[in-house]
């Protein structure tokens, strides 16, 4: 395969159980050209260096259009409008300082270490009664069973949805998650499916929005659409709803990956799995691990607003750019043995949050509910064991996960 | 007193003199070293004296430095060294003693310049900040409830005690020579933003004059400053920071060349003697070392800064265990950081000589941005003021000496205005003459 067309591979569903490979590949230049003219970045030198870089835009999406309906009124005059406003109040993982730092600082206030402490006891309480739930069964889909349904609950938790209204928010969070893969952003189909959830969503937001304005209830949706020091609003209500919406989408299914991933790593690991059972206190470690070694997020997508230079390569002005996360956390330049997966490594600074200025606001809280979820596992599955190894994968190369892990076991605990 | 073998001794018992004899140790060093510090404490960290002590957030005894290697060292401390013989190879301390040394760092870093006795310095409740026992006392002396402070020197220590002040709710005063505080380390445009925030803070700014004497009462404490411009504050308690002199006293007559403004060495880290040339025993790093630097032209630097201590102290120990033929030269970006008035501050690099600053990225109306300064086209340093994300492109611009501005197409960057940065014309001839131009921090 030549080296302009990895990249394309590793978008490749057949390549999605085990991208390790092509990414060792990619690595040989750690800035890498492809034939679309887009550059893959794999190195962790270099991906450190370029997300501390000031010419690293985000704002890489092009302009939000609608599907065309047919109808010319909405086609010509409704639409337009919606999709302009929609193109000037992306969620800030898609914007640049400084209309980033003044939302994200917004959410970093309201997302704080006491208030993701809090759920804690709401997370252990979910996993017990997801688990309850599969009693007398010989297997689980941990996908359906618990990694699926847990992170939308915590997460509507958080920002005060009604938990009548969570089905709902499943539904939603689940489309447009799909809408981050850059695969999906071409299809027509797609695309229409994404803006209907996006539109339903919305609506729904701007209602709930209201409502905690008129009765706030103490939550972080609450909290965001209060005045902000100073008394002035924090964002107008378009982005409040864009950074709500970001909020369930990017909590979801990374957090399902997470989860999902770890369990995965460890059947595959079953050392580590008793020694986790043995002692819980290693759930930390685990997770820092499985964060470098099978990460929720392999890569993200950047645009280089001037010529950068990096690893002998220059990145021309508007270039895309990949930053392939996943295989720096495998760089062998940085990490001893780096395809082993070993919880004790002393030196872990991986990029399973991303890095720099987007680093992830939800790691605490998808540390936490990675933690409980991986405890409650080791200690209440009997004689867990892998049903299919690999498991079938979802088609996201970036938002890389099982679809469905089979664990086959001999009741729950 | 008969001279007792100690091997390598380190003088100076704070951040490089610990760093120090740390790399000696994990560079393989076997055997004796010796610890000399003026103070009775173990290693302890200066940047939270002027910030989280003073606040009260941090007991001034919580601020030990870690020990990050076992030293096996015999500690001299609360003793002094006094003199040093170079021709017997000993180090003199106060308590009589005399050490027999095999290699000496010199690591006695600096002093806060006192206020002279003869304009009020003798007086109670004049304070100066460099040390942790003075932390100790200033912050007893806020506990009390002063009813106006008075600080003299806006540099980093003033400000950062000013923006502490001022969040204990204490009436505080700040009088600087120049226009805007920071003006030596940060030039009056950079140096009006913390202008604006020390006024919104509630402290009363005294720009463009100076004190001239302080009064006391019967009892001998202070009561009030006399200004050159004739007026007069009311203040009973007084932070005199006027910067610091490098602890050098104790080398007088020692035939190196060392005085207020450093020890200087070469290239290596080894001291020069009176003729210039570098003594093979003798080393220096941190605030009391004065060294060529080679990123701005081989210029003698001496830095106040953390990050140099560390590293310098690393480089001498290091060199110090290397043959004479593999002395490597001390190759370092200086770089320094402030917290003050909710600002995060950040500098790479040096900006003496600066001839140009340009916002780079973000805007000083909104106190949060990115600048470079430029001497002769090149960009020389770099500050961020709750930017720091940023500073390591700036840092690499800086290393390959890139043009102002060194990025363009950045995010978040205004239209490039170049500016004089408004540093003061350099100070009259110190007491003693010095070639040494110093960063302070």
């Amino acid at each position: 395969m030549p080296d302009d067309a990895l990249f394309a591979a590793v978008t490749d569903p057949a390549n999605r159980a085990d991208p390790y490979p092509l990414y060792a590949r990619l690595r040989e230049r750690p800035v890498a050209r492809q034939r679309d003219g887009s550059y893959v970045v794999s190195g962790h030198a270099a991906i450190r260096a370029l997300i501390f870089d000031p010419r690293l835009s985000s704002e890489d999406l092009p302009p939000f259009r609608r599907p065309p309906t047919g109808n010319p009124i909405r086609d010509w005059i409704l639409n337009p409008i919606r999709s302009r406003i929609a193109s000037a109040h992306r969620p800030l993982i898609f914007r640049d300082p400084p209309d980033h730092d003044a939302l994200r600082a917004a959410v970093m206030r309201e997302f704080t270490i006491p208030r993701v402490q809090a759920l804690r006891p709401r997370v252990v309480r979910e996993v017990d009664a997801l688990l309850d739930a599969c009693r007398g069964r010989e297997r689980i889909c941990l996908v359906d069973d618990l990694s699926y349904p847990l992170p939308v609950s915590v997460i509507c938790d958080l920002l005060g949805v009604p938990e009548s209204d969570e089905p709902q928010f499943q539904t939603w969070a689940t489309q447009l998650a799909t809408a981050l893969e850059p695969d999906a952003r071409g299809d027509v189909e797609t695309r229409r499916h994404t803006v209907a959830a996006f539109d339903a969503i919305s609506d729904y937001m701007r209602g709930l929005i209201r409502e905690k304005r008129r009765c706030p209830t103490g939550d972080m949706l609450s909290g965001l659409a209060a005045p902000g020091p100073g008394g002035r609003k924090q964002m107008s209500d378009f982005d409040l709803i864009a950074t709500a919406i970001l909020l369930l989408v990017a909590g979801h299914e990374t957090t399902v990956n997470l989860i999902t991933n770890a369990m995965l790593t460890l059947l595959r690991h079953p050392e580590e799995l008793a020694r986790l059972r043995a002692d819980p206190e290693r759930a930390p470690r685990l997770i820092e691990e499985v964060l470098r070694f099978e990460p929720p997020v392999h890569f993200r997508t950047r645009k280089a607003l001037g010529a950068i230079t990096l690893a002998g390569e220059t990145i021309p002005k508007g270039a895309p750019i990949i930053l392939l996360f996943a295989a720096g956390n495998r760089d062998p330049a940085r990490f001893d043995a780096p395809d082993r997966f070993d919880p004790d490594r002393p030196d872990l600074e991986h990029f399973g949050f991303g890095g720099g200025l987007h680093y992830c606001v939800g790691a605490p809280l998808a540390r936490i509910e990675a933690e409980i979820a991986l405890v409650a596992l080791s200690r209440r599955l009997v004689a867990p064991r892998l049903m299919h190894d690999p498991p079938p994968y979802r088609p996201g190369a970036s938002l890389r996960g099982p679809e469905q892990l089979h664990i086959g076991i001999d009741g729950i605990a | 007193m008969s001279p007792e073998p100690a091997g390598i001794v380190v003088v100076g018992a704070s951040l490089a003199g610990l760093r120090g004899a740390e790399a000696l140790r994990r560079g393989g060093y076997d055997g004796p070293l010796t610890l000399v510090g003026a103070e009775p404490h173990r290693p302890y960290d200066r940047p939270p004296l002027s910030k989280h002590v003073l606040a009260g957030a941090l007991d001034a005894g919580a601020t030990r430095l870690p020990e990050l290697t076992a030293l096996r060292a015999r500690w001299r401390l609360g003793n002094t060294a006094v003199a040093l013989d170079r021709a017997a190879r000993t180090v003199r301390l106060a308590d009589g003693a005399v050490l027999a040394y095999d290699k000496l760092l010199v690591a006695t870093g600096a002093e806060a310049r006192p206020w002279p006795a003869a304009t009020g310095g003798g007086l109670t409740g004049i304070h100066t900040l460099r040390g942790r026992d003075d932390a100790r006392a200033l912050r007893a002396a806020l506990v009390a409830g002063p009813r106006r402070v008075l600080v003299v020197g806006g540099g980093l220590i003033g400000c950062e005690a000013t923006s502490c002040l001022r969040d204990l709710g204490l009436p505080v005063t700040l009088v600087d020579p120049h226009p805007t505080p920071l003006a030596n380390a940060l030039g009056t445009v950079v140096g009006g933003v913390i202008a604006d925030r020390l006024r919104d803070a509630g402290a009363v700014f005294r720009p463009g004059t100076q004190v001239r004497a302080f009064e006391g009462d019967a009892s001998g404490r202070v009561v009030r400053a006399r200004l050159a411009d004739g007026s007069a504050i009311e203040a009973d308690l007084v932070i005199a920071a006027l910067g610091a002199t490098r602890a050098t006293g104790w080398l007088r007559g020692a035939g190196l060349m060392a005085d207020p403004g450093g020890l200087t060495c070469d290239g290596a880290c080894r001291a020069r003697d009176a003729d210039g040339t570098p003594c093979p025993d003798i080393y220096a790093a941190g605030d009391a070392a004065r060294w060529p630097i080679p990123l701005y032209g081989d210029r003698l630097v001496s830095v106040e800064h953390w990050g140099n201590a560390v590293a310098q102290a690393s480089h001498a120990a290091r060199n110090m265990l290397a043959g004479p033929g593999d002395q490597r030269p001390y190759a370092h970006l200086p770089a320094f950081w402030s917290s003050q008035f909710g600002i995060n501050i950040k500098l790479v690099g040096l900006t003496a000589g600066a001839d140009t600053v340009a916002v780079v990225q973000g805007s000083l109306a909104a106190r949060r941005f990115l600048a470079v300064y430029g001497r002769g086209g090149r960009s020389i340093a770099a500050v961020s003021f709750d930017q720091a994300r940023w500073l390591p492109a700036y840092a690499e611009a800086i290393l390959t000496g890139s043009p102002v501005p060194p990025i363009t197409d950045a995010t978040d960057q205004p239209r490039i205005a170049r500016a004089d940065p408004g540093f003061p014309p350099p100070r009259r001839a110190a007491p003693a003459p010095s070639p040494a131009e110093t960063a302070h921090a």
